[in-house]
């Protein structure tokens, strides 16, 4: 073969490299599950796909496409992080640029989406344009033209209904007749970003090619318009806001309670059957105290945060968080962030490494450090083991009103996070991170139901990522921790193991805030990740039993440990940074391990403050 | 009047965008304000009045007072 036939057959072989662009909410990445079959986050807020995802697929003739999915964005005048991404990958800026680009927007919104459209004309991609949701469009009563729309675009265009395999099919029909066309043809040449004047000459012309093809547009969604009513009103909003987020967590408990039990006592059953049908030795003690103890005392959790998740993405694709954001901004403003702000921070309710990433759709440079150093200050699913453990143990299932005390700390923990963001933000924007409020123009979706499809691939990436953290990190962590903990053999107390020996040195340090050896070698492997303490508790309790044989971890902490030193750990997870990935996450955004470093110190000194306060207030309230 | 300047509830016409940073002018132009749309003040934030939740054509938008500067309105009965 010669060079120039090998160079014919790989670019044969290579996939045709889309693009997927278009405003946010218009059914991108719903459009991307769908062609792909692949995994890419939905969510209903602008900004939502902040990472690009790539996907491939087959064309009916069978066409290798890979797919990108790009950050939503109404134009080509960038002002976030996220949206520069988008517009750089569609002009070739950063690597090659697309060699086709759909186009997607919502049918309903056209007048306005086309302006996106003629901006990416001029630059000189190659494109389709894909009305998306046409149905719902159509059942509104919307009637549009789309010969001459095509016509007077001169470019492609088809109507699609993402959620549906048949309204892909004139989409995928239309690759096929466009691909080969584009055989030989350049892609975009580096562009340029469009400057005010033609961003004024664009609209007119949108408008004027949105008047000829849009027959009937009928009036403002009402159902819409009437949930706004309650959902945006000025009393009743906040209350309903702050009810949500009440109700979420009183659900994280009351609801888990069942499986988190079924899977704990699976869990003992299994060490317990490995203890009575394997010889006694150490292979029998690491698979029994080590593994099962280490990585089970987290797997329990797995129901919890499946349902924070639940909650979170139904929030997302519903459209009601950036009503939350739009309700807490001058909130947000005043501390000196931004209500897009709210994105990230609720989003690292579930991890803050999403969370921080998401800190892209913030357009000024020093909201969004502000915004990534308090991110951690969010209570993450990581810290739901931790919580679930101490308050299981420590606080009585009792009633308080028609509160369940347990989901009420839990809501206090919660809340306590959150408070302490505000106050450190406030200090942040005084100190190292001044600037000059940046403006907030941001687009309030129609509500929609979530899709279901969409919603269970976001729940089983959530909840997968979960399970391999258990499967990998916790689980070498645990396993290196019991011989830690087991070695040397003479050793007759956990203080003369090796485990002991490295937790004696923290000792001094932790034991003027109630924190006795156990944890303060529970700690440092805590260090990965937040829910490793709590296996690492389980592997260094079930090796030295310093409880009887039988007892879960919970009933065993019940009796080693004192009331203020599990309310002193509680305190301590509210701040501690123990997540090397979150740290790895900022170091990665800000570009410098300068703020990672930050982070780390001025949280764990609020960690040790609190957890010292906390611990010499219970304890002279005689708890 | 300001698009800032209007009354909860009140509805107008856009008769010109221009603000002094171009790049809030272009957004407020791409996420769909143009001269002649409808708009109505639908709702306001409930700390201060501030951010504007307006009515733009099939859209809601949020914008603050300071970015609703950048656009004028005649109100409309």
């Amino acid at each position: 073969m010669t060079a120039a036939e090998a160079m014919i057959a790989e670019t044969l072989a290579a996939p045709v490299r889309v693009a997927l662009v278009g405003a946010p909410n218009c059914g991108k990445s719903t459009l991307f599950n769908g062609l792909t079959g692949g995994r890419a986050k939905v969510a209903n807020y602008p900004g939502a796909t902040v990472e690009m995802r790539r996907g491939r697929f087959e064309t009916p003739a069978g066409r290798d496409i890979e797919l990108i999915d790009l950050p939503g964005f109404y134009g080509m005048s960038p002002r976030s992080l996220d949206e520069r991404i988008a517009l750089e990958a569609v002009l070739g800026k950063t690597g090659a640029a697309p060699e086709l680009i759909l186009a997607l927007i919502d049918a309903a919104n056209l007048r306005t989406h086309l302006q996106s459209i003629l901006q990416l004309r001029a630059v000189g991609a190659p494109m389709i344009v894909v009305l998306n949701m046409y149905d719902l469009a159509l059942r509104d009563g919307f009637e549009i033209d789309l010969q001459k729309l095509e016509a007077e675009l001169g470019l492609p265009v088809v109507a699609a209904n993402a959620t549906r395999k048949s309204g892909r099919e004139a989409l995928l029909a239309q690759l096929d007749e466009t691909l080969p066309a584009l055989a030989g043809a350049k892609p975009a040449a580096a562009g340029r970003y469009p400057a005010p004047e033609d961003v004024r000459a664009h609209q007119v012309e949108a408008r004027r090619i949105a008047g000829a093809a849009i027959a009937y547009e009928p009036v403002f969604n009402r159902a819409t318009r009437i949930i706004d009513r309650f959902v945006l009103h000025p009393v009743i909003g906040p209350v309903i806001l702050a009810a949500i987020l009440f109700f979420m967590f009183q659900m994280v408990y009351t609801w888990s309670a069942g499986p988190v039990d079924f899977l704990d006592a699976s869990a003992g059953a299994l060490g317990d059957f490995l203890s009575a049908r394997m010889p006694a030795g150490w292979l029998r003690d690491l698979l029994v105290d080590g593994v099962i103890a280490g990585v089970g005392s987290v797997i329990v959790f797995l129901p919890q945060i499946v349902i924070l998740f639940t909650f979170i993405l139904l929030l997302e694709a519903s459209g009601y968080m950036a009503r939350a954001a739009f309700l807490l901004d001058e909130l947000m403003h005043r501390i000196g962030l931004n209500g897009r702000a709210f994105i990230p921070l609720l989003s690292s309710f579930a991890c803050a490494i999403p969370g921080i990433m998401a800190s892209r759709v913030i357009e000024n440079d020093r909201d969004r450090l502000t915004t990534i150093l308090i991110a951690p200050l969010m209570t993450c699913s990581a810290r739901v083991p931790v919580y679930a453990l101490i308050i299981g143990a420590f606080i009585p299932e009792d009633s308080v009103g028609p509160f369940n005390l347990q989901g009420l700390v839990l809501f206090v923990l919660f809340i306590t996070g959150v408070i302490s963001a505000v106050l450190v933000a406030f200090i942040f924007k005084r100190t190292i991170a001044k600037a000059r409020s940046q403006p907030l123009i941001m687009e309030l979706p129609t509500y929609k139901l979530p899709n279901a499809k969409d919603f269970f691939i976001s729940l089983w990436e959530r909840a997968s990522a979960f399970l391999k953290r258990a499967g990998t990190i916790i689980l070498g962590v645990s396993v290196v921790l019991w011989f830690l903990a087991a070695f040397p053999a003479s050793a007759e107390t956990l203080r003369e193991s090796f485990a002991g020996r490295i937790g004696s040195l923290l000792e001094p340090v932790l034991a003027p805030i109630g924190f006795n050896l156990e944890i303060a070698i529970a700690l440092v492997p805590g260090m990965a990740a937040r829910e490793v303490a709590v296996s690492a508790l389980g592997t260094v309790y079930a090796v030295h039993g310093a409880g009887e044989d039988g007892l879960g971890l919970s009933e065993t902490l019940q009796s080693a440990w004192s009331l203020p030193t599990a309310l002193a750990f509680l305190a301590w997870y509210v701040f501690a940074p123990q997540c090397l990935a979150t740290l790895a996450t900022i170091r990665r955004e800000t570009g410098t391990w300068k703020w990672s470093g930050f982070a780390v110190a001025y949280l764990f000194t609020l960690a040790y403050v609190a957890a010292g306060i906390v611990y010499w207030t219970a304890t002279a309230a005689g708890l | 009047m300001l698009l800032s300047e209007m009354k909860k509830g009140a509805a107008g016409r856009v008769t010109a965008i221009s603000a002094e940073d171009p790049l809030v002018e272009a957004k407020l132009r791409e996420i769909g304000f143009a001269e002649n749309d409808a708009v109505e003040l639908a709702h306001v934030g409930p700390f201060g009045g501030t951010p504007l939740c307006v009515r733009l054509n099939r859209t809601l938008i949020a914008l603050r007072t300071e970015e609703a500067k950048a656009i004028s309105v005649t109100i409309e009965p």
